[in-house]
């Protein structure tokens, strides 16, 4: 059953087509895989999903309830976190903080009280241990490096049990032991129930993480499947070749 | 740590209780003092919403000039002021009246401020500024043009004058400016700890980060500028019943809005106790430079005042650019960790810092 579906989505800035009646759908459960060459379109895709972008035209479905054009505090609080490709976290805030943010409240009474209930506090304890920074918890976030900010943006989506996550280029210009560890705990989460959309381009992340894998090129979806067959489509080399 | 903090405090407390009274009860000291707790509630409040946001108002005049002209026009229409007024069983002086409508003063200003707020936060950065600078000037016009015939114009409007006489006369209102200035001191700690303020310090870092984490940035920002708004209001109509009149030159007055900014920038953006000691650095400087002979001989002061702030900000910016209180936290900060690290003791946190890259193959985690 897929969790999450854009149908015909389309959506251009100015002559650009960034997508072009794009159709993928996520299915529950899955780590599904999203590639496809530079400017293909998988982050205006993440863009007009989580709402920081409008489609021209198409549709958004989570859970079957249309979510199209809603806004990004909404869309994340009806469960769909993401991360961004050059991660953006508050780096004036410490580590414990930031985890915190996310951690939001819809009531009067609890915006009004302190920042951290125990309970928050214990769980966002947890996530960063969970994540590997506990111990980075009191420094401005802005002081991490470059994988730490990632973990700690992983983490912080995780404090609002989202039962979608969507992340861009985790494996980015992170160090391959970290990679390895962040695998970890994608397919950790996994296992207790979060989907996954993946967006990389470290082939060997993708193809060891993903159950199957949709391939974007030039804003349209031109294949998907499993891993092994995605990886010897032949159109699929010819988008990445520029044929 | 935090004994020490609270006896300071309660210390702070007693001698701006008593500073009139037993300290110094001298008219020219009382009069500084009065304007020193404005400004310092002044400058508390608009950190509230500019210290946090990070969305620099420049226009916060217009909120005071209102709360001013509010507290004029109700005590001239209902002619508050002349005679002694029960409430709730208590009779309060003809001359303390007017003060009992100081809080509506500053709804007023608050209410203003709604529709304000809604258009100027629809922008962002440097065009929030230009948009918040030129909406005073419209309060201004308003105020000179004499619209509805509520203001009177550049004649102003007067307040009926208390029987108070010297060294007396400046206490109601000392005392008026403290209330206001621990009221606004408690609203900021209060944003500073809750769950809504940590929304606005991450609207400063990234506000589309912010939004896309479920804070409803929006509401947000605006809730905490109105409620800037107020406190601008409430010490606007304190300060025109002290000065007896109000005019829109003196009431919409530009230089404060540069003297807000100025107070937070150099005592600290976003900290608590930072606005308080820059409004009493800035305020001191400034009762100085009035006995500079070419500014008590000029025709228009205010100028000079803007040429003197204007080199203070830029001496702030390029030696203090964090501020007074975050510079010195900063050095009070290493010089105790040089002390740690003599005393030969590790921090915890950079070794695990450093392990980050081996958890990963650990055990499951309890997430």
């Amino acid at each position: 059953m897929s969790i999450l579906e854009a149908q015909n989505v389309s959506k251009a800035f100015g002559g650009i087509q960034a997508l072009d009646a794009c159709s993928i759908s996520v299915e529950q459960g899955k780590i599904t895989g999203l590639i496809g060459p530079n400017g293909s379109g998988k982050t205006t895709l993440f863009n007009v999903i989580t709402g920081y972008e409008r489609v021209d035209t198409g549709t958004i479905t989570f859970n079957g309830a249309p979510i199209t054009n809603a806004p990004p505090d909404k869309v994340f609080r009806l469960g769909i976190g993401r991360t961004f490709q050059l991660t953006r976290i508050f780096s004036r805030l410490t580590v414990l903080e930031n985890m915190h943010v996310a951690a939001q409240r819809q009531d009067l009474r609890g915006l009004l009280s302190r920042w951290s209930s125990s309970h928050e506090q214990r769980r966002a304890l947890e996530l960063l241990d969970f994540v590997g920074i506990a111990g980075l918890k009191d420094l401005p976030a802005g002081n991490l490096s470059y994988g730490q900010k990632k973990l700690l943006e992983f983490a912080f989506i995780l404090i609002a049990e989202p039962q979608v996550i969507l992340l861009d280029e985790p494996a980015g210009g992170v160090n391959p032991v970290m990679i390895r560890h962040l695998a970890d705990r994608i397919r950790l989460l996994n296992q207790r129930g979060v989907t996954f959309l993946v967006v990389e381009h470290n082939m060997e992340f993708v193809m060891g993480l993903c159950d199957s894998v949709t391939v974007l090129h030039r804003g349209t979806k031109i294949a998907e499947g499993p891993p092994e067959t995605v990886r010897t489509n032949p159109e699929v080399l010819e988008a990445y070749l520029g044929a | 740590m935090r004994m020490l903090k609270i006896v300071v405090l309660l210390v702070l407390v007693v001698v701006a209780v008593l500073f009139p009274l037993q300290i110094s009860p001298d008219d020219t000291t009382t009069t500084v003092a009065v304007f020193a707790l404005m400004f310092a509630a002044w400058a508390t409040a608009w950190n509230t919403f500019s210290g946090y946001t990070g969305y620099i108002a420049l226009g916060h005049a217009a909120f005071f000039g209102s709360g001013a002209y509010a507290l004029a026009i109700m005590c001239q229409r209902w002619h508050v002021g002349l005679s002694d007024v029960s409430l709730l069983g208590l009779i309060i002086p003809a001359d303390y009246a007017p003060f009992l409508l100081v809080p509506v003063a500053g709804l007023i200003a608050a209410l203003i401020a709604v529709p304000v707020g809604w258009i100027a936060l629809h922008t962002r950065r440097h065009t929030f500024i230009v948009v918040t600078i030129a909406i005073f000037f419209i309060f201004q016009l308003l105020a000179e043009n004499n619209i509805g015939s509520l203001t009177g114009g550049t004649a102003g409007l007067e307040f009926h004058n208390p029987s108070w006489i010297y060294p007396f006369f400046n206490f109601p209102f000392y005392y008026a400016m403290l209330i206001i200035l621990v009221l606004a001191l408690l609203v900021s700690w209060w944003v500073r700890h809750s769950k809504y303020g940590l929304g606005l310090l991450a609207i400063r870092d990234d506000e589309d980060r912010a939004l896309g984490l479920g804070v409803k940035t929006g509401p947000s920002k605006l809730v905490a500028y109105v409620i800037s708004a107020l406190f601008a209001g409430m010490l606007g109509g304190v300060w025109g019943y002290f000065l007896g009149s109000v005019f829109p030159q003196s009431a919409y007055d530009p230089l404060n809005d540069i003297t807000l900014a100025l107070m937070a920038f150099m005592g600290g953006l976003g900290t608590l106790s930072g606005p308080i000691i820059g409004a009493l650095i800035i305020e001191w400087a400034r009762q100085n430079f009035e006995s500079l002979p070419f500014i008590q001989n000029a025709q228009n002061p205010s100028g000079y005042y803007l040429i003197i702030y204007g080199a203070l900000f830029l001496i702030v910016v390029l030696l203090l650019p964090e501020g007074i209180v975050p510079t010195a936290r900063k050095w009070w900060m290493r010089w105790r960790s040089r002390q740690q690290s003599a005393s030969g003791s590790d921090t915890p946190g950079q070794a695990e810092a450093l392990a980050v890259g081996q958890a990963g193959s650990g055990e499951g985690g309890n997430g």
